[in-house]
C-alpha cells in the first residue's frame, strides 16, 4: 500500500522550479506535499500530487528527469512524540530511513508524514503491528 | 654562430637536400619490402621504389594518417621484427586505443641524438644537470629529453611529475640548470616557489625546455619571470618520434626541423596540395631514417608554416612556427591529448545519461582544468541527491580512465546544453592560448 511520490532533478539554476510547476500547472495537477533535497550544482524535487501517471507524464513531455518512487504514509496524532514512536518502531526493526518530510492534514489532528525507507514491505509491517496509521495512497492524492 | 650538437645542423643547403634524397630513396625502398601496407598503397599509386629517387619525388607518394596507426594497431606498421624492436612507446587515441610506436637501437640513438640538439640550443652542455619533470613511462615526454641528456654527456635527474614541493626542494638541492616539463607545469612550480618564499636565486635554473602543449609569448615571459631562466621551445610527436622533431635556438623565431631524419612539408588539408613557403597549411613529415617505425608524409593534424630563411644562429636548418591550431578536434589538456569524441564513446556505455556532452576547459591560474557537463536521460531514476552523486562518480571514474587526466563531471538537465542549427557545440574553451 505504497504511496507514488514524483521525484524532479533541478539544476541549481534560476527558474529551474518555476518551469517545473509551470508545467505542472498546465497538466492541471494539484499538490499534495513537496520537499527539496538541494546540493551546489543541483535539487532533487519530490512531490504527493492528487495523479501521480499524469504528473509523471506530464514531466516526461516536458523534458525533465523525472521518476516515480513507491513511499510510505503514515497518519500520525499531531501531538509532541506523535512522529518519534513511528521511527523508533522503524529503528527498532532496523528499517533505514533514507529522507522524510511530513505536512499537516486539513481535517483532523493529524500529521501526514512520507518516509523513504529501503524496505517497503518490512516498514508497512512493523508499523502496522505498532498500531500505527498507514495512509491509503487515495487519501492522500484526493486530499 | 651559436654552438650546435651536430655539424650539419649547419651545413649548406645543397649537402641537406643531397643526404636527404638518397634517405629518401633508401627509405621508400625498405619500407615497399617490409610494410605490406605501404607496398599495397604504392602498388595502388603505381609507383616502384625506383622512381623516388630525390626530394623532389615526394609528392608522388601516398600520406599516411593517424587511423593507419590504429588500424594496424598495435604493430602492423612496423618495418623490423622484435629481436630488433627495442622500445615500445605509445600516445593516446580515440575510443581508448592507444597510438603504438616502437623503436630500434638505432631510432633510440638517432633520439637521443635530436633532443641532444634541443639541449645544446637551449644553451646546455656536459656541466649541466638537466631536470626532466616530463612523465616517465609510456609518454616519449620524460625518457625522450633523458636520453638527450643522455647523448650529451649531462647529468640528468630523472624527477618525472607531480610532487611540486618535492620539485622545488631538488632545484634547490641538486643544483638543476635545465627544467624540462610542460609549459604550465614550470608556470606551477614557478607560482608554487613564490608562494613558498622561494626566489630563482635561490636556485640554479639558468634555461627550460618546454613541450607537449601549445603556449603563448606571454606564458614565455611568465616563466621566464618566475623561474630566472631563458625559456625554449621544443615540438614533437610520438608517431614521428619524440620531443626533438624540432626545437628552438636562440634566435627564438620559430623551431628548427631535424631535416636529416624529417622531411617537412606544409599541405592544404582540404586538396593534400603541397603548399609553398610562408604559408600556412597541416605540417606532414617524412621519417627518413626510422627503422622501426619509417612513416611516409604522416598527417600531424598541426597548422604550422615553413621558413627557409637564414637564422641568426647559423643553423641551416629549417624553421617552423609554433603550430597555430589543429586540422582536428584534439584538445591538449595538462599536456595529455584528448579527442571530445573519447567521451561520446564512454557515454554510449553509460546508464542515465545521453551521449550530449559539453566540454569546458579553463586555466586555474596555471594548470588546465577540464570540466564536462553531461545531459541526463529523462529517464533516469534520481529520488536522492546520494544516487545523483554515485552516478557522476561512475561517469567521472569512467571518464578518467579513458582520458587519462582527472576531470571534473556536472549532470545536467535534459536539452539544457546549448544547441546551435541543430549542432552542439561540444568544446567551449576559455583559456587564452
Amino acid at each position: 500500500m505504497t504511496i507514488k511520490q514524483l521525484s524532479v532533478f533541478a539544476e541549481n539554476k534560476s527558474g529551474s522550479l518555476a518551469k517545473i510547476t509551470d508545467a505542472l500547472e498546465k497538466a492541471h495537477i494539484d499538490i499534495r506535499a513537496l520537499s527539496i533535497a538541494d546540493t551546489t550544482n543541483f535539487g532533487i524535487l519530490r512531490l504527493i500530487v492528487d495523479d501521480p501517471d499524469k504528473a509523471y507524464d506530464a514531466m516526461k513531455e516536458a523534458d525533465f528527469t523525472a521518476t516515480l518512487t513507491d513511499v510510505i504514509g503514515i497518519g500520525v496524532p499531531d501531538e509532541p512524540g506523535g512522529l518519534a514512536k513511528a521511527l523508533r518502531v522503524l529503528e527498532d526493526a532496523s528499517v533505514s530511513v533514507e529522507y522524510i518530510y511530513a505536512f499537516l492534514g486539513v481535517h483532523d489532528r493529524t500529521a501526514y508524514v512520507i518516509i523513504r525507507v529501503d524496505d517497503n514491505d518490512g516498514a508497512e509491517k512493523v508499523l502496522e503491528s505498532a498500531g500505527i496509521r498507514l495512509l491509503r495512497p487515495e487519501e492522500l492524492y484526493n486530499m | 654562430m651559436d654552438r650546435t650538437f651536430s655539424e650539419i645542423e649547419t651545413a649548406p643547403r645543397h649537402e641537406i637536400r643531397a643526404l636527404q634524397s638518397l634517405r629518401l630513396s633508401q627509405m621508400i625502398r625498405r619500407v615497399y619490402d617490409r610494410v605490406p601496407l605501404y607496398r599495397q598503397r604504392l602498388d595502388e599509386a603505381g609507383i616502384k621504389p625506383d622512381d623516388i629517387r630525390s626530394v623532389d619525388d615526394l609528392p608522388k607518394l601516398p600520406f599516411t594518417y593517424k587511423q593507419d596507426l590504429r588500424d594496424s594497431y598495435p604493430y602492423g606498421l612496423f618495418a623490423v621484427d622484435r629481436s630488433e624492436l627495442r622500445e615500445i612507446h605509445a600516445s593516446s587515441g580515440t575510443t581508448g586505443k592507444q597510438t603504438v610506436v616502437g623503436y630500434s637501437a638505432n631510432d633510440l640513438k638517432v633520439w637521443g641524438e635530436m633532443a641532444a640538439r634541443a639541449l645544446v640550443a637551449a644553451g646546455a652542455d656536459k656541466t649541466d644537470y638537466v631536470h626532466v619533470s616530463y612523465g616517465y613511462g609510456l609518454f616519449t615526454g620524460g625518457l625522450g629529453l633523458h636520453y638527450g641528456a643522455n647523448t650529451l654527456g649531462a647529468s640528468v635527474i630523472p624527477v618525472s611529475s607531480g610532487n611540486t614541493a618535492r620539485q622545488i626542494q631538488i632545484l634547490r638541492d641538486f643544483g638543476s640548470t635545465i627544467l624540462c616539463c610542460t609549459p604550465s607545469y614550470a608556470a606551477y612550480i614557478g607560482e608554487t616557489m613564490r608562494d613558498m618564499g622561494v626566489k630563482p636565486s635561490d636556485i640554479s635554473l639558468k634555461a627550460g625546455i618546454f613541450g607537449a602543449e601549445p603556449w603563448t609569448e606571454s606564458m614565455r615571459v611568465q616563466i621566464e619571470e618566475l623561474l630566472g631562466i631563458k625559456a625554449y621551445d621544443i615540438y614533437g610527436l610520438s608517431e614521428v618520434m619524440g620531443p626533438g622533431v624540432s626545437y628552438e635556438c636562440s634566435a627564438q623565431s620559430g623551431m628548427h626541423i631535424n631535416e636529416d631524419h624529417f622531411i617537412p612539408e606544409i599541405i592544404d588539408p582540404e586538396t593534400g596540395e603541397v603548399l609553398p613557403e610562408g604559408e600556412e597549411g597541416e605540417l606532414v613529415f617524412t621519417c627518413i631514417t626510422k627503422e622501426a617505425l619509417p612513416l611516409i608524409r604522416y598527417r600531424t593534424r598541426d597548422v604550422a608554416s615553413l621558413s627557409y630563411e637564414p637564422c641568426s644562429c647559423g643553423r641551416t636548418f629549417v624553421k617552423m612556427k609554433k603550430p597555430a591550431g589543429r586540422t582536428d578536434d584534439m584538445l591538449i589538456i595538462r599536456g595529455v591529448n584528448v579527442f571530445p569524441s573519447q567521451i561520446e564513446s564512454v557515454l554510449l556505455t553509460q546508464p542515465g545519461v545521453t551521449p550530449n556532452y559539453q566540454i569546458i576547459v579553463d586555466r586555474a591560474g596555471t594548470l588546465d582544468t577540464m570540466e564536462v557537463l553531461v545531459e541526463l536521460s529523462p529517464e533516469a531514476a534520481f529520488d536522492t541527491v546520494r544516487l545523483v552523486e554515485q552516478r557522476e562518480k561512475a561517469l567521472r571514474a569512467a571518464i578518467e580512465s579513458t582520458l587519462g587526466i582527472a576531470v571534473k563531471i556536472s549532470l545536467v538537465a535534459p536539452k539544457s546544453i546549448e544547441r546551435s542549427e541543430g549542432k552542439a557545440k561540444r568544446v567551449i574553451d576559455k583559456r587564452n592560448i
